[in-house]
Protein backbone atom coordinates (compact mmCIF):
# COMPACT_ATOMS: atom_id res chain seq x y z
CA UNK A 1 0.00 0.00 0.00
CA UNK A 2 2.64 2.62 1.34
CA UNK A 3 4.44 1.13 -2.26
CA UNK A 4 1.53 2.07 -4.04
CA UNK A 5 1.42 5.69 -2.83
CA UNK A 6 4.84 6.38 -3.37
CA UNK A 7 4.12 5.47 -7.46
CA UNK A 8 1.03 7.21 -7.60
CA UNK A 9 1.38 10.58 -6.09
CA UNK A 10 3.97 11.47 -9.03
CA UNK A 11 1.59 10.31 -11.48
CA UNK A 12 -1.15 12.29 -10.20
CA UNK A 13 0.37 15.43 -9.63
CA UNK A 14 2.02 15.02 -13.09
CA UNK A 15 -1.78 14.41 -14.11
CA UNK A 16 -2.74 17.81 -12.48
CA UNK A 17 -0.11 19.98 -13.92
CA UNK A 18 -0.25 18.63 -17.53
CA UNK A 19 -4.45 19.44 -17.47
CA UNK A 20 -3.88 22.83 -16.07
CA UNK A 21 -0.97 23.51 -19.14
CA UNK A 22 -3.11 22.27 -21.33
CA UNK A 23 -6.70 23.62 -20.19
CA UNK A 24 -4.64 26.82 -19.60
CA UNK A 25 -3.53 27.39 -23.70
CA UNK A 26 -6.98 26.36 -24.60
CA UNK A 27 -8.77 28.99 -22.23
CA UNK A 28 -6.31 31.40 -23.08
CA UNK A 29 -7.10 31.03 -26.67
CA UNK A 30 -10.84 31.64 -26.56
CA UNK A 31 -9.91 34.76 -24.54
CA UNK A 32 -7.43 35.60 -27.14
CA UNK A 33 -9.01 35.11 -30.37
CA UNK A 34 -11.23 36.84 -32.49
CA UNK A 35 -15.10 36.36 -33.51
CA UNK A 36 -15.53 36.05 -36.83
CA UNK A 37 -18.06 35.26 -39.12
CA UNK A 38 -18.32 34.36 -43.07
CA UNK A 39 -21.14 33.72 -44.93
CA UNK A 40 -20.79 30.29 -44.82
CA UNK A 41 -18.86 29.01 -41.20
CA UNK A 42 -21.79 27.87 -40.42
CA UNK A 43 -21.52 25.05 -43.15
CA UNK A 44 -19.28 21.60 -42.71
CA UNK A 45 -16.39 21.19 -44.95
CA UNK A 46 -16.97 19.12 -47.64
CA UNK A 47 -14.20 20.28 -50.05
CA UNK A 48 -16.40 22.93 -51.61
CA UNK A 49 -19.55 21.03 -52.38
CA UNK A 50 -22.54 21.85 -50.55
CA UNK A 51 -23.35 19.24 -48.04
CA UNK A 52 -26.43 17.14 -48.48
CA UNK A 53 -27.60 16.08 -44.83
CA UNK A 54 -25.57 15.68 -41.94
CA UNK A 55 -23.31 12.98 -40.45
CA UNK A 56 -25.72 11.65 -38.32
CA UNK A 57 -26.09 9.17 -41.05
CA UNK A 58 -26.79 4.70 -41.27
CA UNK A 59 -23.19 4.13 -41.53
CA UNK A 60 -22.20 0.55 -43.18
CA UNK A 61 -19.19 -0.14 -40.47
CA UNK A 62 -16.79 -1.81 -42.08
CA UNK A 63 -14.57 -1.79 -38.98
CA UNK A 64 -17.34 -3.05 -37.02
CA UNK A 65 -15.70 -7.33 -37.05
CA UNK A 66 -12.48 -5.88 -36.45
CA UNK A 67 -13.59 -4.62 -32.97
CA UNK A 68 -15.16 -7.97 -32.27
CA UNK A 69 -11.52 -9.55 -33.00
CA UNK A 70 -10.00 -6.80 -31.09
CA UNK A 71 -12.11 -7.81 -28.11
CA UNK A 72 -11.31 -11.44 -28.13
CA UNK A 73 -7.64 -11.40 -29.30
CA UNK A 74 -6.76 -8.53 -27.31
CA UNK A 75 -8.58 -10.37 -23.72
CA UNK A 76 -6.47 -13.40 -24.82
CA UNK A 77 -2.93 -11.77 -24.64
CA UNK A 78 -3.96 -9.84 -21.38
CA UNK A 79 -3.75 -13.61 -19.86
CA UNK A 80 -0.65 -13.88 -21.75
CA UNK A 81 0.69 -10.76 -19.64
CA UNK A 82 0.34 -12.48 -17.07
CA UNK A 83 1.91 -15.70 -17.72
CA UNK A 84 5.26 -13.83 -19.26
CA UNK A 85 5.52 -11.64 -15.63
CA UNK A 86 5.58 -15.33 -13.69
CA UNK A 87 8.08 -17.01 -16.14
CA UNK A 88 10.07 -17.81 -13.74
CA UNK A 89 7.95 -19.29 -11.45
CA UNK A 90 5.33 -21.04 -13.58
CA UNK A 91 8.28 -23.27 -15.55
CA UNK A 92 8.06 -25.84 -18.01
CA UNK A 93 4.69 -26.84 -16.99
CA UNK A 94 3.49 -23.08 -17.71
CA UNK A 95 5.53 -22.54 -20.69
CA UNK A 96 3.66 -26.01 -22.51
CA UNK A 97 0.24 -24.31 -21.37
CA UNK A 98 0.88 -20.88 -23.02
CA UNK A 99 2.05 -22.79 -25.99
CA UNK A 100 -1.67 -24.95 -25.98
CA UNK A 101 -3.16 -21.58 -25.30
CA UNK A 102 -1.38 -19.44 -28.20
CA UNK A 103 -2.23 -22.66 -30.63
CA UNK A 104 -5.76 -22.03 -29.67
CA UNK A 105 -5.64 -18.18 -30.55
CA UNK A 106 -3.68 -18.91 -33.95
CA UNK A 107 -6.04 -21.51 -34.78
CA UNK A 108 -8.77 -19.62 -34.09
CA UNK A 109 -6.90 -17.00 -36.51
CA UNK A 110 -6.74 -19.04 -39.09
CA UNK A 111 -9.99 -19.86 -39.03
CA UNK A 112 -11.05 -15.86 -39.50
CA UNK A 113 -8.79 -15.77 -41.89
CA UNK A 114 -9.96 -18.74 -44.14
CA UNK A 115 -13.74 -17.47 -44.05
CA UNK A 116 -12.63 -14.27 -45.16
CA UNK A 117 -13.18 -12.41 -41.82
CA UNK A 118 -10.46 -9.92 -42.19
CA UNK A 119 -10.81 -9.53 -45.85
CA UNK A 120 -12.89 -6.14 -46.15
CA UNK A 121 -12.68 -6.15 -50.31
CA UNK A 122 -13.97 -9.40 -50.43
CA UNK A 123 -16.47 -8.67 -47.51
CA UNK A 124 -17.55 -5.51 -48.92
CA UNK A 125 -16.96 -5.16 -52.67
CA UNK A 126 -19.14 -6.32 -55.26
CA UNK A 127 -18.44 -9.75 -56.96
CA UNK A 128 -15.99 -9.39 -59.55
CA UNK A 129 -17.16 -11.31 -62.63
CA UNK B 1 4.09 12.79 0.03
CA UNK B 2 6.02 14.12 -2.50
CA UNK B 3 8.74 16.18 -1.29
CA UNK B 4 9.73 19.96 -2.88
CA UNK B 5 12.21 18.13 -5.21
CA UNK B 6 10.17 15.76 -7.01
CA UNK B 7 7.63 18.96 -7.42
CA UNK B 8 9.42 20.80 -9.05
CA UNK B 9 11.09 18.17 -11.21
CA UNK B 10 7.06 16.88 -12.72
CA UNK B 11 6.84 21.30 -13.01
CA UNK B 12 9.69 21.26 -15.41
CA UNK B 13 8.95 18.23 -16.92
CA UNK B 14 5.72 19.06 -17.97
CA UNK B 15 7.46 22.26 -18.94
CA UNK B 16 10.00 21.15 -21.29
CA UNK B 17 8.29 18.18 -23.07
CA UNK B 18 5.58 20.42 -24.47
CA UNK B 19 7.60 22.91 -25.63
CA UNK B 20 10.70 19.58 -27.37
CA UNK B 21 7.49 18.92 -29.22
CA UNK B 22 6.36 22.09 -31.35
CA UNK B 23 10.45 22.59 -31.52
CA UNK B 24 9.69 18.82 -33.33
CA UNK B 25 7.61 20.29 -35.60
CA UNK B 26 10.46 22.81 -37.07
CA UNK B 27 13.14 19.98 -36.58
CA UNK B 28 10.91 17.56 -39.00
CA UNK B 29 10.09 20.15 -41.72
CA UNK B 30 13.79 21.14 -41.64
CA UNK B 31 14.92 17.57 -42.07
CA UNK B 32 12.09 16.98 -45.05
CA UNK B 33 13.72 20.33 -46.39
CA UNK B 34 16.76 18.50 -46.49
CA UNK B 35 16.01 14.92 -47.26
CA UNK B 36 13.77 16.93 -50.59
CA UNK B 37 16.51 19.10 -51.34
CA UNK B 38 15.34 22.31 -50.31
CA UNK B 39 15.20 24.62 -47.35
CA UNK B 40 12.52 24.02 -45.09
CA UNK B 41 11.76 26.82 -42.76
CA UNK B 42 14.65 29.03 -42.66
CA UNK B 43 13.86 32.65 -41.58
CA UNK B 44 12.48 32.54 -37.67
CA UNK B 45 15.55 33.17 -35.53
CA UNK B 46 18.70 31.26 -36.71
CA UNK B 47 17.95 28.53 -39.17
CA UNK B 48 14.62 29.50 -38.27
CA UNK B 49 14.73 27.73 -35.14
CA UNK B 50 11.74 29.75 -33.81
CA UNK B 51 9.62 28.91 -36.32
CA UNK B 52 7.30 27.17 -33.88
CA UNK B 53 7.67 29.41 -31.19
CA UNK B 54 5.74 32.15 -34.17
CA UNK B 55 3.14 29.45 -35.03
CA UNK B 56 2.06 29.21 -31.58
CA UNK B 57 2.22 32.72 -31.11
CA UNK B 58 -0.25 33.15 -34.69
CA UNK B 59 -2.35 30.09 -33.40
CA UNK B 60 -3.10 31.54 -30.06
CA UNK B 61 -4.66 34.49 -31.94
CA UNK B 62 -6.91 32.53 -33.83
CA UNK B 63 -10.82 32.91 -33.86
CA UNK B 64 -11.03 29.29 -31.28
CA UNK B 65 -13.96 28.11 -33.18
CA UNK B 66 -16.47 25.46 -32.36
CA UNK B 67 -18.94 24.47 -35.35
CA UNK B 68 -22.51 25.09 -35.11
CA UNK B 69 -23.93 21.66 -35.87
CA UNK B 70 -21.16 19.96 -33.98
CA UNK B 71 -21.70 17.95 -30.40
CA UNK B 72 -20.03 20.81 -28.25
CA UNK B 73 -18.46 19.58 -25.40
CA UNK B 74 -17.26 16.34 -26.99
CA UNK B 75 -15.69 18.39 -29.78
CA UNK B 76 -13.95 20.38 -27.08
CA UNK B 77 -12.81 17.43 -25.09
CA UNK B 78 -11.37 15.73 -27.55
CA UNK B 79 -8.27 16.51 -28.01
CA UNK B 80 -7.58 17.65 -24.50
CA UNK B 81 -8.09 13.70 -23.70
CA UNK B 82 -5.82 12.87 -26.89
CA UNK B 83 -2.71 15.29 -25.41
CA UNK B 84 -3.63 14.29 -21.96
CA UNK B 85 -3.17 9.94 -23.11
CA UNK B 86 -0.03 10.80 -24.76
CA UNK B 87 1.52 13.05 -22.17
CA UNK B 88 0.43 10.59 -19.58
CA UNK B 89 2.66 8.38 -20.68
CA UNK B 90 5.65 9.65 -20.58
CA UNK B 91 5.38 9.89 -16.63
CA UNK B 92 6.94 6.30 -16.33
CA UNK B 93 9.65 6.63 -19.44
CA UNK B 94 13.00 6.30 -16.93
CA UNK B 95 14.93 9.34 -19.12
CA UNK B 96 17.86 8.28 -16.83
CA UNK B 97 18.62 6.44 -13.30
CA UNK B 98 17.13 9.75 -11.61
CA UNK B 99 15.10 11.74 -13.75
CA UNK B 100 11.57 10.04 -13.89
CA UNK B 101 8.29 11.17 -12.61
CA UNK B 102 7.41 7.82 -11.43
CA UNK B 103 9.10 4.43 -11.30
CA UNK B 104 5.89 2.20 -11.49
CA UNK B 105 6.12 -1.31 -10.94
CA UNK B 106 3.62 -1.67 -13.63
CA UNK B 107 5.42 1.11 -16.21
CA UNK B 108 5.07 -1.10 -19.42
CA UNK B 109 1.44 -2.04 -18.36
CA UNK B 110 0.86 1.90 -17.38
CA UNK B 111 2.37 2.67 -20.93
CA UNK B 112 0.08 0.30 -22.97
CA UNK B 113 -2.84 1.28 -21.23
CA UNK B 114 -2.09 4.93 -22.11
CA UNK B 115 -1.63 4.46 -25.75
CA UNK B 116 -4.53 2.83 -25.83
CA UNK B 117 -6.79 5.95 -24.34
CA UNK B 118 -5.46 7.84 -27.14
CA UNK B 119 -7.70 5.90 -29.58
CA UNK B 120 -11.01 7.69 -28.01
CA UNK B 121 -9.67 11.55 -28.89
CA UNK B 122 -9.91 10.52 -32.58
CA UNK B 123 -13.07 8.17 -32.76
CA UNK B 124 -15.14 11.55 -30.43
CA UNK B 125 -13.38 14.02 -32.55
CA UNK B 126 -14.58 12.34 -35.51
CA UNK B 127 -18.29 12.07 -33.90
CA UNK B 128 -18.48 14.89 -32.51
CA UNK B 129 -17.44 17.11 -35.45
CA UNK B 130 -20.44 15.76 -37.75
CA UNK B 131 -18.62 16.04 -40.83
CA UNK B 132 -18.78 13.17 -43.10
CA UNK B 133 -14.67 13.44 -43.82
CA UNK B 134 -14.55 13.28 -39.78
CA UNK B 135 -16.58 10.41 -39.32
CA UNK B 136 -14.81 8.11 -42.03
CA UNK B 137 -11.37 9.34 -40.40
CA UNK B 138 -12.13 8.72 -36.77
CA UNK B 139 -13.96 5.00 -38.11
CA UNK B 140 -10.51 4.11 -39.63
CA UNK B 141 -8.59 5.40 -36.62
CA UNK B 142 -10.40 3.13 -34.44
CA UNK B 143 -9.97 0.17 -36.95
CA UNK B 144 -6.23 0.81 -37.24
CA UNK B 145 -5.42 1.37 -33.82
CA UNK B 146 -7.06 -1.40 -32.32
CA UNK B 147 -5.70 -3.77 -34.72
CA UNK B 148 -2.23 -2.73 -34.20
CA UNK B 149 -2.82 -2.46 -30.16
CA UNK B 150 -3.10 -6.20 -30.27
CA UNK B 151 0.28 -7.15 -31.35
CA UNK B 152 1.99 -3.84 -29.73
CA UNK B 153 1.62 -5.40 -25.97
CA UNK B 154 2.25 -8.87 -27.09
CA UNK B 155 5.74 -7.71 -28.96
CA UNK B 156 6.43 -5.84 -25.86
CA UNK B 157 6.00 -9.60 -23.99
CA UNK B 158 9.81 -11.29 -25.30
CA UNK B 159 11.14 -8.24 -23.31
CA UNK B 160 9.31 -9.20 -20.30
CA UNK B 161 9.89 -12.97 -20.36
CA UNK B 162 14.06 -12.12 -20.71
CA UNK B 163 14.09 -9.46 -18.15
CA UNK B 164 11.37 -10.68 -15.43
CA UNK B 165 9.83 -7.05 -14.90
CA UNK B 166 7.19 -4.82 -16.13
CA UNK B 167 9.47 -1.99 -14.35
CA UNK B 168 10.78 -0.09 -16.80
CA UNK B 169 14.01 0.71 -14.84
CA UNK B 170 14.96 -2.64 -14.54
CA UNK B 171 14.28 -3.22 -17.87
CA UNK B 172 16.80 -0.92 -18.51
CA UNK B 173 19.61 -2.29 -16.26
CA UNK B 174 19.04 -5.83 -17.36
CA UNK B 175 20.38 -4.84 -20.36
CA UNK B 176 23.69 -4.29 -19.21
CA UNK B 177 25.10 -6.63 -21.10
CA UNK B 178 23.27 -6.85 -24.29
CA UNK B 179 20.46 -4.45 -25.90
CA UNK B 180 17.31 -6.08 -26.32
CA UNK B 181 17.40 -5.18 -29.89
CA UNK B 182 19.56 -8.50 -30.68
CA UNK B 183 17.94 -10.84 -28.76
CA UNK B 184 14.26 -9.35 -29.65
CA UNK B 185 15.01 -8.68 -32.98
CA UNK B 186 11.51 -9.31 -34.63
CA UNK B 187 9.84 -7.95 -31.61
CA UNK B 188 12.21 -4.57 -31.93
CA UNK B 189 10.71 -4.26 -35.59
CA UNK B 190 7.10 -5.20 -34.86
CA UNK B 191 6.89 -2.57 -31.82
CA UNK B 192 7.93 0.57 -33.84
CA UNK B 193 5.33 -0.85 -36.88
CA UNK B 194 2.74 -0.96 -34.23
CA UNK B 195 4.14 2.43 -32.68
CA UNK B 196 4.01 3.81 -36.26
CA UNK B 197 0.46 3.15 -36.52
CA UNK B 198 -0.92 4.22 -33.05
CA UNK B 199 0.97 7.47 -33.31
CA UNK B 200 -0.73 7.88 -36.88
CA UNK B 201 2.43 8.98 -38.74
CA UNK B 202 3.75 8.44 -41.99
CA UNK B 203 3.77 5.85 -43.97
CA UNK B 204 0.36 4.64 -41.09
CA UNK B 205 -1.24 7.93 -41.34
CA UNK B 206 -4.65 7.23 -43.32
CA UNK B 207 -6.77 8.26 -40.78
CA UNK B 208 -5.93 11.33 -41.86
CA UNK B 209 -4.37 10.67 -45.62
CA UNK B 210 -4.87 13.82 -47.23
CA UNK B 211 -5.62 12.87 -50.75
CA UNK B 212 -8.57 11.22 -49.46
CA UNK B 213 -10.07 12.25 -46.58
CA UNK B 214 -9.04 15.96 -46.35
CA UNK B 215 -7.76 16.19 -43.01
CA UNK B 216 -9.88 12.76 -41.57
CA UNK B 217 -10.98 13.19 -38.10
CA UNK B 218 -9.42 16.78 -37.48
CA UNK B 219 -11.60 18.10 -40.73
CA UNK B 220 -13.30 20.64 -38.55
CA UNK B 221 -10.78 21.45 -36.08
CA UNK B 222 -9.01 24.80 -36.19
CA UNK B 223 -6.53 27.16 -34.04
CA UNK B 224 -5.46 25.88 -30.45
CA UNK B 225 -7.47 22.45 -31.12
CA UNK B 226 -6.00 21.19 -34.16
CA UNK B 227 -2.60 22.57 -32.32
CA UNK B 228 -3.47 20.04 -29.40
CA UNK B 229 -4.03 17.04 -31.99
CA UNK B 230 -0.49 18.51 -33.94
CA UNK B 231 0.82 18.37 -30.65
CA UNK B 232 -0.34 15.01 -29.71
CA UNK B 233 1.19 13.37 -32.70
CA UNK B 234 4.36 14.71 -32.28
CA UNK B 235 4.67 13.88 -28.69
CA UNK B 236 3.29 10.36 -29.89
CA UNK B 237 6.26 10.41 -31.94
CA UNK B 238 9.07 10.94 -29.26
CA UNK B 239 7.11 9.13 -27.56
CA UNK B 240 7.32 6.16 -29.37
CA UNK B 241 11.34 6.61 -29.96
CA UNK B 242 11.61 6.88 -26.11
CA UNK B 243 9.92 3.91 -25.17
CA UNK B 244 12.00 1.48 -28.02
CA UNK B 245 14.92 3.56 -26.43
CA UNK B 246 14.32 2.43 -23.24
CA UNK B 247 13.09 -1.59 -23.87
CA UNK B 248 15.23 -2.38 -26.83
CA UNK B 249 17.93 0.29 -26.99
CA UNK B 250 19.60 -0.07 -23.35
CA UNK B 251 18.03 3.35 -22.61
CA UNK B 252 20.49 5.61 -20.85
CA UNK B 253 23.13 2.92 -20.86
CA UNK B 254 26.39 3.86 -22.41
CA UNK B 255 30.26 4.68 -22.14
CA UNK B 256 31.47 7.85 -21.37
CA UNK B 257 28.70 10.30 -21.45
CA UNK B 258 25.91 11.25 -18.65
CA UNK B 259 22.95 8.21 -18.72
CA UNK B 260 20.43 10.78 -19.71
CA UNK B 261 22.66 12.36 -22.98
CA UNK B 262 22.64 8.72 -24.04
CA UNK B 263 19.01 8.05 -23.84
CA UNK B 264 18.39 11.84 -26.18
CA UNK B 265 20.98 10.87 -28.42
CA UNK B 266 19.21 7.19 -29.38
CA UNK B 267 16.04 9.01 -29.24
CA UNK B 268 17.05 11.67 -31.28
CA UNK B 269 18.69 9.22 -33.95
CA UNK B 270 15.09 7.29 -34.01
CA UNK B 271 13.26 10.02 -34.70
CA UNK B 272 15.31 10.99 -37.17
CA UNK B 273 14.52 7.81 -38.61
CA UNK B 274 10.95 8.27 -38.09
CA UNK B 275 11.12 11.34 -40.21
CA UNK B 276 12.88 9.47 -43.10
CA UNK B 277 10.07 6.77 -43.37
CA UNK B 278 8.15 10.03 -44.07
CA UNK B 279 10.26 11.33 -46.68
CA UNK B 280 10.86 7.90 -48.36
CA UNK B 281 7.63 5.73 -48.04
CA UNK B 282 4.02 6.13 -49.82
CA UNK B 283 0.98 5.50 -47.94
CA UNK B 284 -0.24 1.62 -48.31
CA UNK B 285 -3.89 1.08 -49.00
CA UNK B 286 -6.26 0.70 -46.03
CA UNK B 287 -7.23 -3.08 -46.23
CA UNK B 288 -4.05 -3.79 -46.68
CA UNK B 289 -3.09 -1.98 -43.52
CA UNK B 290 -5.49 -3.91 -41.66
CA UNK B 291 -4.27 -7.07 -43.64
CA UNK B 292 -0.79 -7.00 -42.80
CA UNK B 293 -1.58 -6.15 -39.39
CA UNK B 294 -3.95 -9.34 -39.07
CA UNK B 295 -2.55 -11.71 -41.12
CA UNK B 296 0.89 -11.55 -40.55
CA UNK B 297 2.27 -9.31 -37.77
CA UNK B 298 0.15 -10.56 -35.29
CA UNK B 299 0.98 -14.69 -35.73
CA UNK B 300 4.76 -13.30 -36.21
CA UNK B 301 4.61 -11.68 -32.72
CA UNK B 302 3.08 -14.72 -31.45
CA UNK B 303 5.52 -16.86 -32.52
CA UNK B 304 8.40 -14.34 -31.59
CA UNK B 305 6.97 -14.73 -28.02
CA UNK B 306 6.83 -18.55 -27.65
CA UNK B 307 10.35 -18.68 -29.44
CA UNK B 308 11.69 -16.49 -26.93
CA UNK B 309 9.70 -18.49 -24.04
CA UNK B 310 11.65 -21.39 -25.33
CA UNK B 311 15.29 -20.13 -25.93
CA UNK B 312 15.14 -18.86 -22.01
CA UNK B 313 13.93 -22.00 -20.82
CA UNK B 314 16.14 -24.52 -22.94
CA UNK B 315 19.19 -22.22 -24.51
CA UNK B 316 21.65 -20.67 -22.70
CA UNK B 317 21.62 -16.99 -23.11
Amino acid sequence: MEQALVELWPILLYFAFTLVLLGGVMLVSTILGPRTRGHSTHLPYESGILPLGNARVKFANHFFLYAIFFVIFDLETLFLFAWAISFEQVGVTGFIEALVFILILLIALVYLWRIGALNIRKRHLPEQN
Amino acid sequence: MPTLDLVLMIAAMVAILVPTAAMLVWFERRLLGFFQQRYGPNRVGYFGILQSLADLIKILFKHDWIPPFADRPVFVLAPLIGALAVLMSFAVVPMSPNLMVSDSNIGLLFFLAMTSMAVYSVVLAGWASNNKYALLGGMRAAAQTISYEVFMGVSLLGVVILSGSFKLSDIVLAQQNMWYVIPQFLGFVIFMIAGIAESHRLPFDLPEAETELTAGFHTEYSGIKFALFFLGEYLGMMLISMMITTVFLGGWLGPWLPPIVWFLLKTLSLICFFVLLRAALPRPRFDQLLELGWKWILPLALLNLVATAFVKLWGDF
